[in-house]
């Protein structure tokens, strides 16, 4: 009698287990996949997608001299931006052991620019800090997402995605409702996403805008009638992290054209 | 000295909070009716109050209100697109008896704790990081719960 009990508990959790696999061995697929056609041609002519404006500002601001140095971001990474190493590119955000935080790619450009050029040192998510990001991001289009997801960064995207499993606001959901358990399904006349950060940033059809992660994180937790993470504070950034570590092996294709 | 500052620091922040709060919502959320579950169900309506089925019908369709056609079915004529991340609701008042669907309408999580379906009247004490004005609210008021609760008991 001992002995089947076992059997069967030992079934049972084996059973309990497969849907954890499961969930694990999720696909990654950019949001791409699941908008309409008509907008995936937005997004692919370079005439007809509006985020190449924020491309086009971010360049610029690249080849800006007005700061104490008299010196643009171009002088030293080209005109273009072709000196950047895209790979390096595609691995934002990543880890500073020297600062132990998370750096994202717009407090790296921020920072570097003050640096090396003495321009001032902007606030994350000011817009001009967007446009630079959406060029340099751009210029790493088709490479994929490499975020490192070993060493200090385990811990820091474990911490990420329990606040994006938690539930926030009126509506009461967490990120992880709509992004892993009705993935396809339609809100309305929306299909709904992965929720992958390698669009980014993206043009949103709605508010008619360049859109960087942290801010969409902030519109959907709005959305949910919840009080949204403060920008740049520790949570976005965690959650930012673990988003684009999700995005792992997609192809970065910013800016982006969604809803 | 101190009451200086004082003076000086509500002077600077009542014309701020002012705003704020009618910016947010003009009126106090009205008070919150406790419920209690029995069998998978909630007997007694909220707060003892009678749904009116046509206000029901409105509230469903309503984005700003109800929404339910965001992830719902109803067998409402002109709707540009349904959702389906729920169950459709034609027909639910022949699979379930009044008093379940008001506990699938008040708080869902007590029959499924992982469920997307936001509870619309769950004690406000329990809501995480609510927005600003949306503080010591019920999603829906409790006549709109009953409404809604009326509207669904028409769909045999």
């Amino acid at each position: 009698m001992i002995r089947v009990n076992k059997t069967m508990l030992l079934f049972c959790s084996f059973i309990l287990t497969i849907p954890a696999t499961m969930a694990l061995a999720i696909e990654a697929k950019s949001g791409y996949e699941y908008i309409e056609p008509e907008t995936r041609a937005t997004q692919d002519d370079d005439f007809t997608n509006p985020g190449l404006f924020a491309v086009d500002r971010g360049q610029r601001l690249f080849n800006n001299k007005q700061n104490s140095a008299n010196k643009a971001c171009a002088d030293c990474h080209s005109e273009d931006g072709t000196k950047l190493d895209t790979k390096n590119i595609a691995r934002y955000p990543v880890y500073s052991e020297d600062s132990a935080e998370i750096i994202t790619l717009q407090k790296k450009i921020s920072r570097c620019r003050n640096n090396n050029a003495g321009d001032k040192a902007l606030p994350a998510d000011h817009p001009d800090l967007i446009d630079l990001e959406t060029f340099v991001r751009n210029l790493a289009i088709g490479e994929v997402v490499n975020v490192q997801t070993d060493g200090a960064m385990t811990k820091l995207i474990k911490q990420g995605k329990a606040l994006y499993n938690t539930r926030y606001g009126l509506i009461d959901m967490s990120c992880s409702h709509c992004h892993d358990m009705y993935v396809g399904r339609m809100i309305r006349g929306q299909k709904i996403s992965q929720g992958q950060g390698n669009g980014f940033p993206t043009y949103r059809l709605e508010p008619e805008e360049i859109t960087s992660l942290h801010q969409r994180i902030q519109q959907c937790m709005t959305s949910m009638r919840a009080e949204p993470f403060e920008t740049d504070s520790n949570e976005i950034k965690l959650m930012g992290l673990y988003i684009m570590s999700r995005s792992n092996g997609l192809k970065i294709e910013a800016p982006a054209v969604r809803y | 000295m101190k009451i200086f500052f004082l003076i000086l620091a509500i002077l600077s922040f009542s014309p701020a909070r002012a705003s704020d709060t009618q910016q947010v919502m003009d009126e106090q959320p009205d008070a919150y009716c406790h419920w209690q579950v029995t069998d998978y169900a909630i007997v007694e309506p909220l707060c003892g109050l009678v749904g009116k089925a046509q206000r029901g019908r409105e509230i469903v369709s309503d984005s700003s209100r109800g929404n339910c056609l965001a992830c719902h079915e109803f067998p409402i004529p002109d709707i540009e697109a349904y959702g389906n991340i729920g169950p459709p609701l034609t027909g639910i008042a022949s699979r379930l008896p009044t008093t379940m669907i008001r506990l699938r309408v008040v708080d869902t999580r007590k029959i499924n704790p992982m469920s997307i379906m936001p509870g619309f009247y769950r004690d406000p004490l329990l809501i995480n990081r609510p927005g600003k004005g949306y503080r010591g609210r019920t999603f829906l008021t409790a006549q709109q719960v009953e409404d809604v609760i009326a509207y669904l008991a028409t769909l045999k």
